[in-house]
Formats: C-alpha cells, structure tokens, sequence
C-alpha cells in the first residue's frame, strides 16, 4: 500500500509553532490551480510505513548480494559516523572559504588518493553517479579534440560486452558509436579493432577487468592501437574492484577514467545513494576539467580552470559520498586497498571452480572479482532458464546475480560475491546454487514459478513493460 | 517452429515475401522466441534507405534490444505502425506482423526456402 493510499485529511506528525512573523496572503494568480497531493499521516503509521517497506527489501544487510558489476560490497558503518560530523553535514556551499577549509581538504586528500590509485593527474568529483562521469569523461576527450582543431573525430569504439550506458553516453555527447566485437575469449578482437581506428575515431571506451570477469591481456596493446590513431581511451571504473592497488589505469594506457565511488569505494547504493562518479585525467585534460578543482598545501581554495567544459552538477557533487569514501580508503589504506581487491578475486575463484561441475562457465580460466556462467544447455535440457534460477534464489534470501549480460552470453548469470563475504556465506549461496540445479532437473515446473515466499512473487516484466504506470493515480 | 513455404529466410532470421514490386520482410518464429516477449519496437520511416546486412529496426524484449537486419537493399515504401502499439503481434504471429515494405529493390543477399532455413537453424543450435 503506497503512502498517498494511507494519508487521511487533516491528520499530522508535527505541531507547528505559532506564526510570530506577519502573516501574508498570495494574490490568487499566485496561487497553485490544483492541490498538493502531501500524504497525511501521524508519526507513528509513517514510521510503521518506511519499516514495512524495508521488511520487504533485501539490501546488503539483509543477506548476500552478489550483483555482478554493481559491486555490492557492505559498506562499513565507520564511514557514516564520519559521514555525519557537523563539520561536514552543517556547512553551505557558498559560505566563505576559509570557514570550510577542513571539506575542501577532505575533498583534496581524497582526490590526492584517488589519483594515486588509478594513475591519473587530477580528479573532479562533481559527476552525481557513473553514466553522469562518462559523459563528463566524453565531453574532456570532445574538448581536447576540438582544442587541437580536430573536429573530424566523430566515431567512438566500445566492445560489443560494454556496459549499456557507455554507448548511451557516447550518443548523449554527439558521438556516433562502433561496436568492436570480442573474440571467442571474451576479450577485444585485436585486428577488427586494427581495422576500425582511424582518423575518425575520437576514442574508445573500455572496463578491464572487462564485463566478463576477465583481464584484457592485450590492454597495452590495445590502448596503443587507439592512441596511434590519434584517439584517447576512456576508462570505465566499473570493474575497478578486481584491481585497485594492483593495476593503474593510468598505467594501461588510458587518459580519462571514471570511478563508482558507490560501487568500489563502500558508499551506499542500490537505491539507498546518491551516487559519485568522479572523474580523473592526465595532465593534457586537465585545464578542459568542470569547475571547481580543490588547489593549495596549506590553505584551499576553489580555482575554475582555464578551458573548462562548464559544470556538470553545482558546486562539489556529493559531498557527502566523497566523505565516505575517504573515510573507506584512509581505513584501508595502503595495504588495505590491494588487499580488499585480492579477497574480491579470491572469493569470485572460489564460487567459480564449486560450481563449475554443474553450471557452464561462459569462460572457463581464473576471472577476475565476477565470473559469468551460460545456462543456454540447462534451458535446452530442463527449460529452466538464468531467469528462473535467479528468482529461485530469492526463495533462499540471496539477492539474484545480474542477469542476461553481458549480451555476448546466452543465458548469462553474472556473479560478484565481493571481498566483503566470508567463506560461511559464500559456501550457503554455492549449496542453494547447486541445489537449484537439482530442482531444475526433477522439478522444472517449480522454477518457473518462483520466488514463492517472498512479499512479492514472480512478477509480471512483460505487462509492466508493455503498459508501464508510472506513476500513482490520484482520484482528484 | 512454424515456417510458410512461400516466403523466402535469411540467416539473420528475417522473412521477405514478394508482393509485386514490394519485398515485405517481418521477423521469423524462430526469432521472436528467442528473443522472448518484445514490449517495444523501433522502425524506420517511409523513404528511408536500407542495406543489405545493415540494421533498419531493432525490437526491446524484456531482456535486451536487439537489432532487426535487412536482407536487401532499397527505399521503405511502406511501415507497420501497428507494431508499435502492439510489439506483442510479433510473437503472436510472426508472419503477419511485417516491418516494413521495401520498394526500389537493388540488391537482395541470398535467401534459404523453407527447408533450407529450418536446416539452418537445427545446426544452429
């Protein structure tokens, strides 16, 4: 039942104080026509409300969570308690400057460290989530482009694997877009890419580890191809979890990244953001770079750079996000951060090889912190499809893998256990895996309709996105 | 699977029927069940060229969007805008729910009879 079905007139959480300023009266044009439609509730059924509707939520709280590219990690609770400091909650963008010297300086050591652990020269954190830093990222290589006078470039490459955004930022920017395909190894096909680059390929957008839970081997080589073109390589810092403190992006080749701070850096999401998506370039971007950047040692100061690409977002983006991730990353810490990474990879091996037995790997070698298994043969055999197998989880509380991508993959469950998950869970997900499996073969039938013991069952896709309600209906 | 005899399959699962100086060329059973339940779909605009081995549509399923490629090449003369307010007739009847009637044919790639696109698509899968 939604709020606005449970609001009864006059009904309210708060007494107001009395009015002790004058009371003034809008002239009617200034008026609203129609009226505000504010649910009306006491305290008590608003907060019996939100606890309702978290009882039927699974978030990383709850239980596993193993979302393939989404990296849901848990997110340590040290990061809100700093997160909600009155240093950093209570202040105003436009206050003076040397009143909120300590959030610049969070902001500058944060950029300071995020640089360190991708490669790069500078960092603008207004970018609100990871499509928004893409497009960010696009518009730095469009203003290097035009900068040299290179407008010819109009095309930008991204692997038939990518993630669905990179090729709808591309398009938002004003880029047409060439799929390169990979090879039977999952990775980028070498010489189709060989044969795409040239002088009208503004650049290439590319996650390593890519979206299939492998390391493109040939990512030097690759980042070479586009560079001798004349283009630039965007980074998509989807996959970033497999190898930070390990492998830089700066050090693969590529010239502009984007990073999930809500992903790889331990802050809420999944509904529960907002999200960051910084941006990080080397130095030869760097003027082209939204305001504001952070600059100074001692004393900081927001400074505009000379050629920038205008504001992505107003002011510092989230702020808040990046308080939490550097509250993540200084408890890591140098050690920490590899660390973290190496777990993510070991655990993803880990489920992998207990499961390979039964469920067809798409990529049968070591992943990297997700693998990605075909269901093609089950759904031939038995007519249970990855779809089913993934509401099947549900009826043990494990949150589904992503499903059907990467799109190269028939019948593909993506799994990303994460760092975050001891060996207990990830042993209960791999029995209630392989147990599935069996249902699958002496019971199809029961799959099909699963999850049964969930608040709500299989649902409808095909109704809701054939005749999508967008939203509630108000009788008035 | 159902196949008609009278119309001729390409390897990307597309049917083309002649009609007269028309080709009309629509989605093959085969196809839209493997791509499951579509709730959208994308056409072209009459007068628009198409190519042999290029996309002119693509249909959204549940799951993903996928491209709709041409077998020939020449001028829409002709779209089916019933489709886009009912995507689901190209489950319901593959091979009444045409895309788009193609006029100024000038090439058209090679196409399998019945028989030949059922063998096709068994050593598919």
């Amino acid at each position: 039942m939604l709020i606005f079905e449970k609001s009864k007139a006059g009904r309210k959480c708060q007494n107001l104080p009395e009015c002790d300023v004058p009371v003034v009266t809008l002239d009617e044009k200034d008026k609203r026509e129609v009226k505000l439609h504010l649910p009306e509730l006491s305290e008590g059924e608003l907060s019996r409300h939100y606890t309702e509707l978290a009882k039927k939520s699974h978030g990383v709280n709850d239980g596993f969570y193993p979302l393939g590219s989404c990296t849901m990690k848990y997110n340590p609770r040290v990061n809100e308690v700093v997160a909600n400091l009155e240093g950093f909650t209570d202040i105003h963008p436009l206050q003076p400057v040397e009143t909120v010297q300590g959030c610049l300086e969070a902001m500058k050591i944060l950029e300071t460290y995020l640089c360190e652990i991708t490669g790069m020269k500078r960092m603008t954190f207004q970018p609100a989530a990871g499509a928004h830093g893409e497009f960010t990222g696009l518009l730095l290589i469009k203003a290097y482009h035009k900068s040299r006078n290179d407008e010819k470039r109009k095309k930008i490459i991204v692997p038939d694997s990518a993630h669905g955004t990179n090729p709808a930022s591309a398009a938002m920017a004003g880029y047409s877009v060439i799929s390169v395909p990979s090879g039977p190894d999952g990775c980028v096909d070498i010489e189709k890419l060989e044969e795409i680059a040239g002088d009208d390929i503004a650049g290439l957008m590319l996650t390593n580890p890519n979206t299939v839970g492998l390391f493109d081997k040939n990512i030097l080589k690759i980042t070479e191809i586009i560079h001798n073109c004349g283009g630039l390589c965007y980074y998509d810092g989807a996959n970033l979890n497999a190898v930070m403190g390990t492998v830089r992006p700066g050090d693969m080749g590529f010239d502009v990244i984007h990073l999930n701070l809500h992903k790889t850096f331990s802050t809420p999401h999944g509904g529960g953001g907002p999200g960051s998506g910084p941006v990080g370039c080397k130095d030869f971007l760097v003027p082209f770079l939204p305001s504001i950047q952070v600059e100074g040692e001692e004393t900081f100061v927001p400074v505009r750079q000379p050629e920038s690409i205008g504001e992505m977002k107003n002011f510092f983006g989230n702020f808040l996000v990046e308080v939490r991730a550097l509250a993540y990353v200084m408890t890591l810490g140098k050690e920490g951060i590899p660390e973290a990474s190496t777990n993510a990879v070991l655990n993803a091996n880990y489920m992998m090889n207990k499961l390979k037995d039964l469920y067809t790997m798409a990529y049968d070698e070591v992943c990297m912190h997700e693998f990605v298994m075909s269901l093609a043969d089950l759904k031939k055999q038995t007519g249970v499809s990855a779809m089913d197998i993934a509401k099947g989880l549900l009826d043990f509380e494990i949150h589904p893998p992503t499903m059907y991508f990467p799109l190269i993959v028939e019948e593909a469950l993506m799994v990303e256990p994460t760092e975050t998950e001891s060996k207990e869970t990830m042993d209960e997900a791999i029995a209630v895996f392989r147990k599935l499996q069996e249902t699958a073969k002496e019971n199809a039938e029961s799959l099909h309709n699963a999850p049964v013991t969930t608040p709500v069952t299989r649902m409808d896709e095909v109704g809701a996105a054939r005749h999508p309600i967008l939203r509630f209906q108000f009788e008035d | 699977m159902e196949l008609r005899a009278e119309l001729k399959y390409s390897k990307s699962h597309e049917w083309v029927k002649e009609e007269g100086d028309v080709k009309v060329v629509g989605l093959t059973d085969f196809a839209q069940a493997e791509l499951g339940d579509l709730v959208f779909v994308n056409l072209p605009e009459v007068g628009d060229e198409v190519t042999v081995g290029e996309a002119f549509a693509d249909v959204e399923s549940v799951k993903a969007v996928s491209d709709v490629f041409s077998p020939i090449s020449g001028v829409v003369t002709e779209i089916n805008e019933d489709l886009l307010d009912a995507p689901e007739s190209i489950n319901e009847a593959p091979y009444d729910a045409w895309f788009v009637k193609v006029g100024e044919v000038s090439e058209t790639e090679e196409l399998l009879d019945a028989d030949a696109y059922q063998a096709f698509v068994d050593s598919e899968s």
